[in-house]
């Protein structure tokens, strides 16, 4: 069967030849117009003057438009209508968009979008999360609330008690091929637009609006993205629209791709955070009471920010059973990029919290803090991974709930970790490290073990939902189309993996196609991690409806039962016939049957109320646990990750290659944002890391020495998913909190106070906090 | 705006002739009045590597090099490499070890590690790391790239070996 084998990935030699088409690659016709914006210089203020004459006299420009020009909606907000595509009176952030040069090249276009002079009257930003506070300036009426049980009364009881605080960076995407879109104008005003999107149905939506046409007038393409990690969930639809209205202005194809300044200084990026806890907790360290306050630092729009601090409430609680806690979350709007999402969509942060409140509580206690993490778990339940199970605790019979009221009922975390703290042979290099750390005086070395829960589903319920469209030709061949978009994340391999199991046939049969508006509609952001799950159902559903016309077809010609035609290894088996596919495909077409089908998949069992707080807003949780090793020098704070090892649950993977790819690329992605990616603006505003000379992801060279990945393989998702897979795009990006935990772990060894280190760990913030704990 | 230059080149084997702004990019030439798309554009500041090409038996990033530069010079691209029905053994790797995900940086590492394997046939799983530094990936957490380039030479050297 074609599910569950790690195939490579689809495209994979059209990647490694230099054939694969993206946006910009796609061959163009010479008339092709190209675009860039000009942008603010001040974080905030009223605009009183506009000169544009230098940029209209610049060689190769064709047009410029600001935003009076507009022909329809001048809005690209995915949210609720408050993101101009060009800054109208006043401007809100350094870099926001306020004109719209358009030339004969892309050289030509940006040169000339330099040339524009604006005046504005300054007015007072807001920048930090303490400016925002102080002005009360933020989404929403007040900040959201979600509690279980009386966490101030449980505290005031308890026998020990901490608090802090720890600040947590945001982060840029770096998809490696920058935000880029092609509008092509056909006739009777429609449009057709290739866009670099996670989600080609808002970008119809967006494109429609602005020309003020019906979402029918507008078809969007994607074959694939260079990359995403979320931040090609909103952050498209300023160039697509901007390419749509100066196709629309000027008759011709446009094009727009941003330079990587630009887009670094235009695009949100992943949401900084501040975290602030009061915990109560008995000897073993077990939590009794607990009290987080979130601050998240949104940017001028609302963007997604509701959903992404949702998300962040949503876990406050990670791996651990919360008896009484109380989460407050501030939205707090901010004269700087809108923040949107990015791998993780809050969970990260929230995580982070409760993984610092673990590692404080140790540290407290004095203990390993594996041990307080273990004692905090969630229950372990009987078919929680759909096998037995050989747990350290005895499963309970009714599952314990999360902050906001949802049972556990598929906790592997026990299994898991016990499974991973042998594998990587966790306890006997616990006490290694502390016998270097006792030789050692300049360089010190730091462990840990962090786990990963991670809910599944988008928690606005009605997103929930995919669409699928599917042709078998009467060769056999087949032809499969469908809402999700692929930006490398194998969602296209595994789903074509679906579809050919459904026929039997070889993946080969099946032609993957660019994910296309006019093909299926109404779809939901490729994000989530969804992908694979509501897209392989939709599929699924669309090819069982094939193939229950055929064996329908294929019992009457053979006077037999349809439950008595089988499919297999490419052939059709009925009665005592045997045919190819390609002939059962003829034959159904001769009879005059439909070969073609729409499928559709909604995720059951989900109630959610963001309000109160309570429901069920995942069907079910993703698993994993990660081991890092690190080692810092004391004297410079500079630091490297020495080994790590991973355990992760991807349920029963549908291609183990793929998965293993996300996890190892999701856990280098999240070491880099608690490590080296530091975000820096100036006192005005201006993003100063706006380029890679500036910006660190980590290289080739930055690896773990030792990197042990596995796929845990007892896991099951006992809910009824494609094949029991497990969504695996977003969890494996937090198992990279091991290694701030790690550094914490090194940073406790120089001295007797707690560490308190803030995210991203950089040089700077290690030496800081080594000199804080010598100090203590 | 100046007069425009004319550059002879000879790109993947094939003698090519083109005008261009003597400030014109190396990248922009390829991409643009050539229609070799696949070095790539991640960075336009020598950063990321994806539009790594190799000129003259070097690696370079074709974004920090003008068009006039390369003038008379011999460049190879991805493409020139291998094509989807002939894959070069590196390309076979990168495809079978999962070396990548978005494959935006591919044709770069490919251009890379195909000069590396040249300059260093039988490299460390290190040497592999710092040489291939240059190229930035988001996706893969290049431990599959490694293990391509690992694979590629293992298989070069043994085909070397046989033909001996
Ligand atoms: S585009 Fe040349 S190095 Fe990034
Ligand atoms: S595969 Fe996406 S950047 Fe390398």
């Amino acid at each position: 069967m074609s599910v569950a084998t790690p195939l490579p990935h689809d495209a994979a030699a059209l990647h490694v030849t230099g054939q694969a088409r993206y946006v910009d690659d796609i061959p163009v016709p010479a008339t092709t117009l190209h675009l860039a914006f000009g942008l603010s210089e001040i974080a905030h203020g009223r605009i009183t003057r506009i000169d544009l004459s230098q940029v209209r006299a610049a060689p190769g420009v064709v047009a410029v438009l600001t935003a009076s020009d507009l022909p329809g909606e001048n809005d690209v907000s995915p949210s609720v209508h408050d993101e101009p595509l060009l800054a109208e009176n006043t401007v809100f952030y350094h870099g926001q968009p306020i004109f719209l040069v358009v030339a004969q090249s892309h050289l030509a276009a940006r040169k000339a979008a330099r040339l524009g002079r604006i005046t504005y009257e300054e007015q007072p930003a807001l920048l930090s999360i303490d400016d925002a506070l102080a002005a009360d300036s933020r989404f929403e009426e007040g900040p959201r609330l979600f509690r279980k049980g009386d966490a101030a009364g449980a505290i005031a009881e308890a026998a020990h008690v901490i608090e802090g605080v720890i600040e947590i960076g945001g982060q840029e995407h770096f998809y490696l091929e920058g935000q880029a879109a092609l509008a092509l104008p056909q006739e009777g005003g429609d449009m057709v637009v290739h866009s670099s999107t996670q989600h080609p149905t808002e970008i119809q939506h967006k494109v429609a609006d602005a020309l003020g046409r019906p979402m029918n007038a507008v078809r969007v393409e994607v074959r694939r993205m260079g990359g995403g990690f979320g931040g090609k969930e909103s952050q498209g639809n300023a160039l697509a629209v901007a390419c749509a209205v100066a196709a629309h202005v000027t008759g011709r194809p446009c094009k727009m791709r941003y330079d990587r300044d630009d887009d670094m200084t235009i695009t949100g990026k992943r949401h900084d955070f501040r975290i602030t806890y009061r915990a109560g907790f008995d000897d073993e360290g077990r939590i009794t009471g607990i009290d987080f306050v979130q601050y998240a630092r949104c940017g001028w729009s609302q963007d997604l920010s509701l959903p992404v601090a949702d998300r962040a409430m949503l876990h406050a609680d990670n791996a651990y059973y919360l008896p009484h806690v109380r989460i407050e979350s501030h939205r707090l709007k901010t004269h700087s990029q809108s923040a949107t999402a990015f791998r993780g969509f809050g969970g990260p942060q929230g995580m982070v919290g409760i993984e610092r409140v673990m590692d404080h509580i140790a540290h407290h206690l004095k203990v390993d803090p594996l041990d307080v993490r273990k004692a905090n778990f969630y229950a372990a339940m009987a078919g929680a991974s759909g096998g037995s199970i050989g747990a350290e605790k005895k499963p309970e019979a009714v599952p314990q709930t999360t902050p906001y009221h949802m049972p556990v009922e598929d906790f592997v975390l026990h299994e898991i970790t016990g499974a991973l703290v042998e594998s990587a042979d966790y306890r006997a290099r616990r006490a290694a490290v502390a016998r270097w750390n006792d030789a050692n005086p300049v360089l010190k070395r730091g462990i840990a073990l962090t786990p990963v829960k991670f809910g599944i589903s988008f928690t606005l319920t009605h997103l929930n939902q995919a669409g699928a469209l599917v042709h078998v030709y009467s060769d056999g061949s087949i032809h499969m189309n469908h809402g999700g978009t692929e930006m490398g994340q194998g969602l296209f391999q595994k789903v074509a993996q679906v579809a050919a199991a459904s026929f039997a046939v070889d993946v080969a049969a099946v032609k993957i196609t660019a994910t296309d508006t006019g093909k299926v509609p109404n779809t939901s952001a490729t994000a989530a991690s969804s992908g694979s799950d509501l897209n392989g159902m939709a599929v699924k559903a669309a090819c069982d409806t094939i193939r229950e016309r055929i064996a329908l077809h294929l019992a009457e010609t053979h006077q037999t039962e349809p439950a008595r035609v089988f499919f297999e290894e490419g052939r059709v088996f009925v009665g005592d016939d045997v045919m190819s596919f390609a002939e059962a495909a003829r034959s159904a077409y001769e009879a005059r049957v439909s070969l073609s089908a729409t499928g559709f998949y909604k995720t059951p069992k989900l109630a959610w109320d963001r309000i109160a707080g309570r429901g069920r807003p995942f069907f079910y949780f993703a698993y994993g646990a990660a081991v890092t090793e690190v080692v810092i020098d004391t004297l410079t704070g500079e630091n490297r990750i020495l080994r790590t090892d991973i355990l992760h649950d991807a349920g029963t993977s549908l291609n183990p290659a793929i998965d293993i790819g996300q996890v190892e690329g999701g856990f280098v992605q999240g070491a880099g944002w608690l490590t080296t990616e530091e975000l820096v603006w100036s006192d005005k505003g201006k993003l100063m890391t706006h380029a890679p000379s500036t910006y660190k992801i980590p290289a080739c060279s930055d690896r773990p020495a030792v990197f042990n990945v596995a796929l845990w393989d007892r896991g099951r998702n006992r809910e009824d998913t494609i094949y029991r897979s497990k969504a695996v795009g977003e969890p494996p990006l937090m198992l990279g909190i091991s290694a701030l935990m790690a550094l914490s772990d090194a940073v406790a060894a120089c001295g007797p106070g707690y560490p308190a280190l803030d995210a991203p760990a950089t040089p700077e913030r290690v030496l800081a906090a080594v000199r804080r704990v010598r100090a203590a | 705006m100046a007069d425009k230059i004319h550059l002879k080149m000879t790109v993947n084997g094939q003698p090519v002739e083109t005008l261009a702004e003597p400030r014109e990019l190396l990248i922009h030439v390829l991409r643009e009045r050539l229609d070799i798309t696949g070095p790539h554009i991640g960075c336009e500041t020598t950063h990321c590597g994806a539009c790594t090409v190799d000129l003259d038996g070097k690696s370079v990033k074709s974004c920090t090099v003008f068009a006039a530069q390369a003038d008379g010079a011999e460049i190879t691209t991805v493409e020139g490499i291998g094509s989807p029905d002939k894959l070069h053994v590196l390309q076979e790797m990168f495809r079978e070890h999962h070396g990548l995900q978005c494959g935006f940086c591919t044709p770069g590492m490919i251009t890379r590690a195909w000069r590396l394997l040249q300059e260093n046939p039988t490299p460390s799983e290190e040497e592999i790391r710092f040489g291939m530094a240059g190229n930035l990936c988001r996706c893969t957490g290049y431990q599959n790239i490694v293990k391509a380039i690992m694979a590629a030479a293992t298989e070069m050297n043994a085909a070397k070996e046989a033909a001996e």
